[in-house]
């Protein structure tokens, strides 16, 4: 499905500002498969995502997906494949714009955008379908500009517009962070149903160890712009929050020691 | 009398203007100062080709087509070389200066007796009406040549108009507006939006060099300098249209701008007539436009200044 080959991104090249923030990332994922990434800031799971959906071009490596190679495409041109959804959720929508013309657009994704009537009545009853299982009373609103809903409702309605015509990839990045406990939770509801009824592969960049734990197939903790553990299948059932913390700890530890410092102790102690 | 309706024909002549200016700032949000470039060149090419005996209809159609491609250049440097919208505007309209001056070969070209859009209407209304006929409007005698003008343009304009608000509510027209509403989005569901910004303003200089083209024919003559203060001329049309129509979906914003040249264009005939400076005009256009674009955010903050004291 999705083909990481030997990522590598450094921002601010040559200057003293420079970041290595991916490192040689490597990484397959199945068709179907719904996978968390974790790490803590600066570890690069962001940057992954970004990689991946296009926003700037790699330094090395390849991006491939079912089977072509889309390491040269530009974002607009893979964002016909994959859909996204923001950490910002004003992001993900066009504010001064209806619900139902947002979602008219989603609905053109990867398709030719001509002359055709960007909206007509026909269409509204299969928006309103479409709105009804957010549980967000959102049917009798379609008329209204977007930027006039709440935060929740408008992650809602990017998850949707960003899942429309069932794209080979979903991006989800930290996409309940900047929403308040409640409406994360609703949102993360929908975002499960949502992948599960579609049965999307998905790819969900979180801080948030317990929707790590609770959410996904597959689990990927990231550090210093690598892959530092991959947990699959009964090893990923398995987790528990507790048992993050514990990696966490360790690869902090491993941090505090400086790597010339250590081949140092273990050639003279061990 | 003669005098309102003259400024209301110069009026729906400009709201080509103030569409075009709609386009390019309200749609894309792009301050394109094009428009005082491509205004003129809509102009001079017009001029040039009625006075080699070109069908006026043809210019204006060539005129159109001449500022598409003024447009596509400022969005061209601006999206492929990364310059930002008004720097790019500011290139494209300083080389049309030079362009616009080898086009008439000097820098005001006349063209006396040529046969126009607005000559053709006359001879019309000549033939159904005879010559130099009034007609009583609202209790004035006006030339009935001035009344076939106004109506022939009121026409001209609302079908434009209907077309434009058709345009922007198709597939394309919609991904169009979504670019300039909020172009991450619409990026993330595949859309080129560098190519919507070139088309974008090509079509919104299209817009205004046909106003230029209409506008030449109708003083019969085009001049270099026609085109200064044209962007800001435009803003302030769809300004006023907004506070009078509203902007709540694109047909009224459209409607508005059209309304708010006519409007503004008789305030200014009014103005004139009770003793203003035509040198005064420019700053008085500025201010106005600077208070316009000043006050929904004043007004937001003596509310809040109220709301303060109401819970102190």
């Amino acid at each position: 499905m999705l083909e990481l080959y030997n990522i590598k991104k450094t921002f601010h090249s040559g200057t003293v500002h420079e970041v290595r923030a991916l490192n040689g990332v490597s990484l397959t994922l199945e068709k179907g498969s719904f996978v968390c990434v974790l790490g803590s800031n600066g570890s690069g799971k962001s940057t992954l995502l970004n990689a991946i959906a296009g926003t700037f071009p790699v330094d090395e490596g390849t991006i491939r997906l079912d089977g072509t190679d889309i390491t040269a495409w530009p974002e607009h041109k893979r964002a016909r494949h994959m859909g996204r959804v923001f950490q910002n959720p004003l992001s993900g929508t066009a504010p001064n714009m209806t619900i139902s013309e947002n979602i008219s657009l989603a609905l053109r994704r990867g398709k030719p955008r001509g002359l055709g009537p960007g909206i007509s009545h026909g269409k509204k009853e299969e928006y309103r379908q479409m709105v009804r299982p957010l549980n967000m009373d959102l049917e009798e609103r379609l008329d209204n500009p977007i930027g006039k809903l709440s935060g929740g409702q408008r992650q809602a309605l990017t998850l949707l517009i960003a899942s429309a015509l069932q794209p080979k990839l979903l991006l989800l990045d930290e996409h309940t962070a900047a929403l308040d406990p409640k409406t994360a939770a609703r949102v993360t509801e929908i975002t499960q149903m949502i992948i599960t009824r579609d049965s999307l592969t998905t790819l969900m960049v979180t801080h948030s160890m317990h929707q790590a734990v609770h959410m996904g197939d597959r689990l990927i903790m990231m550090h210093q712009g690598r892959v530092a553990y991959d947990f699959k299948g009964e090893d990923k059932k398995r987790l528990k929050v507790n048992d993050l913390l514990a990696l966490f700890d360790d690869l902090r530890r491993k941090d505090a020691i400086d790597p010339g410092v250590a081949a140092l102790l273990s050639n003279n102690y061990v | 009398m003669s005098i309102l309706i003259t400024s209301m024909i110069f009026g729906l002549i400009l709201s080509f203007l103030a569409l075009g200016v709609f386009i390019s700032f309200r749609v894309f949000d792009f301050p394109d100062i094009t428009v005082e470039g491509s205004f003129t060149t809509g102009a001079a090419l017009a001029a040039l080709l009625i006075v080699s005996g070109c069908d006026p209809m043809l210019s204006c159609l060539v005129s159109f087509a001449a500022g598409m491609v003024s447009g596509a250049l400022t969005g061209l440097i601006h999206t492929r070389f990364r310059i930002n919208p008004l720097l790019s505007g500011i290139l494209v309209m300083t080389a049309l200066y030079s362009v616009n001056l080898h086009v008439m070969g000097r820098s005001n070209l006349p063209m006396p007796g040529a046969v126009t859009l607005f000559s053709g209407l006359e001879k019309i209304s000549q033939q159904l009406f005879g010559q130099g006929s009034k007609v009583l409007l609202l209790g004035w005698s006006v030339d009935i040549k001035d009344v076939v003008i106004l109506v022939t343009l009121l026409v001209a304009v609302s079908l434009t108009g209907f077309v434009l608000r058709w345009f922007l509510r198709t597939n394309l027209g919609t991904a169009m507006r979504a670019t300039g509403d909020n172009d991450q989005m619409i990026r993330a569901l595949g859309v080129n939006t560098k190519w919507m910004i070139v088309f974008g303003i090509a079509l919104a200089n299209g817009f205004v060099a046909l106003s230029g083209a209409l506008m030449a024919q109708f003083q019969g003559f085009a001049d270099v300098q026609m085109g200064i203060g044209m962007m800001v001329w435009g803003l302030a049309s769809v300004i006023i249209g907004e506070v009078v129509v509203g902007r709540t979906s694109v047909g009224y914003v459209i409607f508005g701008a059209v309304l708010g040249s006519v409007l503004f264009r008789l305030l200014v005939a009014i103005a004139l007539r009770l003793g203003m400076n035509p040198n005064d005009l420019k700053i008085i256009t500025a201010a106005f436009v600077f208070i316009a674009l000043i006050l929904p955010g004043l007004m937001k903050r003596r509310k809040s200044l109220w709301g303060r004291k109401k819970y102190a």
